[in-house]
């Protein structure tokens, strides 16, 4: 079951490629996964898989550890590359673009740097540039990437540090600040490139305990404020269930099942949610 | 000890070339170690092995050969290089060759989610190689670099045979003439140990410049003392 949500935003059917294509798009995807293989050596880590996210959904995937649920993000981001099958995003062909006849050939570096300026990614292990400061962390691809002036960057950086509540800490290292306030300027330097869609792995995993409260809270309000596209991938239940328009289960490379979070929580359909709900929700 | 005392701006004047081929050597080992290094990683396999041929075979030949090939060889070829040219191009491309397996090996100690937080945010690949993962692999290349500088300055000793006037060369033209080979070769060990001492200095400088990033993150052990004393009413830790 899909959930579309409509949005104003995207409203201006897309305009097609020639490319041949059995099941047209509906006008108001921003994501499509369709027939999507990846396997790792002799782990089959994704299985024709189908998946669509409407603008501005909030998605959560739940799932087993090792069940495909990061791939599906890295598949996006174009850090991995599909094995077979096709990734949308806003319309246009991820990992394939279409030739002079209009069959879809794989993507070269130039339009896989065309469709990354939709996307944006908060990772696990934060990933921010040691050698800079949180401000230039945020100013440097802005910068280099998007063309803008350094003060029109610094403006912007510094308006979403104190979003994210760390105004004062510009200037420190990365490696100054807890796990927590590292994710949270991650989250900011990934939102100053105003990606159409944001992925998020696991961004509370790698912290301790008492600093997951204040990165899901920055997450929580984010969530409520934008019509960005957001699909987190996420053992935190709890968050999954207030922030997501939608809960994907995920097990051995395959959609279980997905529905609103009240009806995935509450009374899943299929066994392996359930026995996997029970496992992590009395832990 | 006159005799040496008047020696000695001949041995000084030795020191001048011996450091001015050091600095040039050491300019090409780097414009040739960078390259390489980054080269050796490259995704096209014909790139990867052309630089892997360089390392491989200026690392894996003596020298001193090198030196003779490039001084007494290439002459035979119709190839004429003044001593100083010759020097330089051998020393330099040789450090170069260790140099080149000095930046492979800290560029590929940049944990790759630095690669993939640049992809993320749409960096090209000379940028992510540029303001993403050189600034942090100088860090790590820096200490080795230094040792190779040193080793450089010593490898200028070889120029000595293909009749540049370095510290060694005049040395020995000097002990020639005055004798008082103990007191030479004394001042002439202490003139090489305190132009490798310079080097040090100077890359120690270096590193503190590069790396200050990297202070030592928030001792946690000792903030929670801290938050500790102040719960108690500001006992002192």
């Amino acid at each position: 079951m899909t959930i579309l949500k409509t949005t104003t935003l995207q409203s201006d059917p897309v305009e097609r490629q020639a490319v041949p294509d059995p099941t047209p798009m509906k006008a108001s995807d921003m994501v499509r996964f369709r027939q999507v293989n990846k396997r790792f050596g002799e782990t089959v880590v994704l299985r024709d898989l189908d998946l669509d996210v409407a603008p501005a959904e909030k998605v959560a995937v739940i799932g087993p550890s090792g069940s495909g649920k990061t791939t599906i993000l890295r598949l996006l981001m174009t850090l991995e590359q599909p094995d077979s099958g096709t990734i949308e995003v806003d319309g246009e062909h991820l990992w394939h673009k279409a030739n002079k006849r209009g069959e879809l050939i794989p993507a070269d570096e130039k339009h896989l740097r065309t469709m990354r300026t939709h996307l944006g990614m908060v990772f696990q292990h934060f990933n921010l540039f040691p050698h800079m400061s949180v401000l230039r962390n945020i100013i440097e691809p802005l910068v280099r990437v998007r063309g803008m002036s350094r003060e029109e960057a610094a403006t912007r950086g510094r308006t979403l540090l104190d979003m994210v509540g760390l105004a004062e800490k510009e200037c420190a290292y990365p490696g100054r600040l807890s796990g927590g306030q590292q994710q949270r300027v991650a989250i900011a330097r990934a939102l100053a490139m105003e990606p159409k869609v944001m992925l998020f792995d696991e961004v509370t995993s790698a912290l301790d305990p008492e600093l997951v409260g204040e990165v899901l809270s920055v997450l929580r309000e984010l969530a409520q404020q934008t019509d960005m596209t957001m699909i987190f991938v996420t053992h935190e239940m709890r968050f999954a269930r207030e922030v997501a328009d939608r809960v994907v289960m995920f097990d051995q490379g395959q959609i279980v099942e997905q529905g609103p979070p009240c009806e995935i929580f509450k009374d899943p359909t299929s066994p392996r949610t359930r026995a996997f709900l029970k496992a992590v929700l009395e832990h | 000890m006159d005799a040496v005392l008047n020696g000695l701006p001949h041995l000084f004047r030795g020191a001048q070339v011996t450091v001015e081929i050091t600095i040039l050597a050491a300019i090409l080992g780097a414009a040739m170690a960078f390259p390489m290094g980054v080269l050796r990683l490259s995704k096209r396999r014909l790139v990867r092995t052309l630089a892997g041929a360089y390392v491989e075979f200026f690392r894996g030949t003596s020298a001193l050969v090198q030196l003779f090939w490039l001084f007494f060889v290439l002459p035979l070829a119709g190839i004429k290089l003044d001593p100083m040219t010759a020097g330089v191009l051998a020393l330099g491309l040789n450090i170069g060759a260790y140099g080149a397996e000095v930046v492979r090996g800290a560029v590929q100690s940049v944990p790759h989610g630095q690669v993939e937080a640049a992809i993320a945010l749409n960096m090209t690949e000379m940028q992510r190689m540029r303001r993403v993962v050189i600034p942090q692999a100088l860090v790590a290349m820096l200490p080795p670099l230094g040792n190779l500088a040193i080793e450089l300055l010593k490898l200028t000793s070889l120029v000595s045979l293909i009749t540049l006037h370095d510290i060694t060369f005049n040395a020995q033209t000097l002990r020639e003439s005055v004798g008082h080979t103990t007191e030479i070769f004394a001042a002439v060990l202490l003139m090489y140990f305190v132009l490798a001492s310079a080097i040090s200095v100077g890359m120690r400088a270096l590193e503190r410049r590069v790396g200050r990033w990297r202070e030592a993150p928030l001792d946690r052990s000792r903030a929670a003392l801290r938050q500790l004393a102040d719960t108690m009413g500001g006992v002192p830790a």
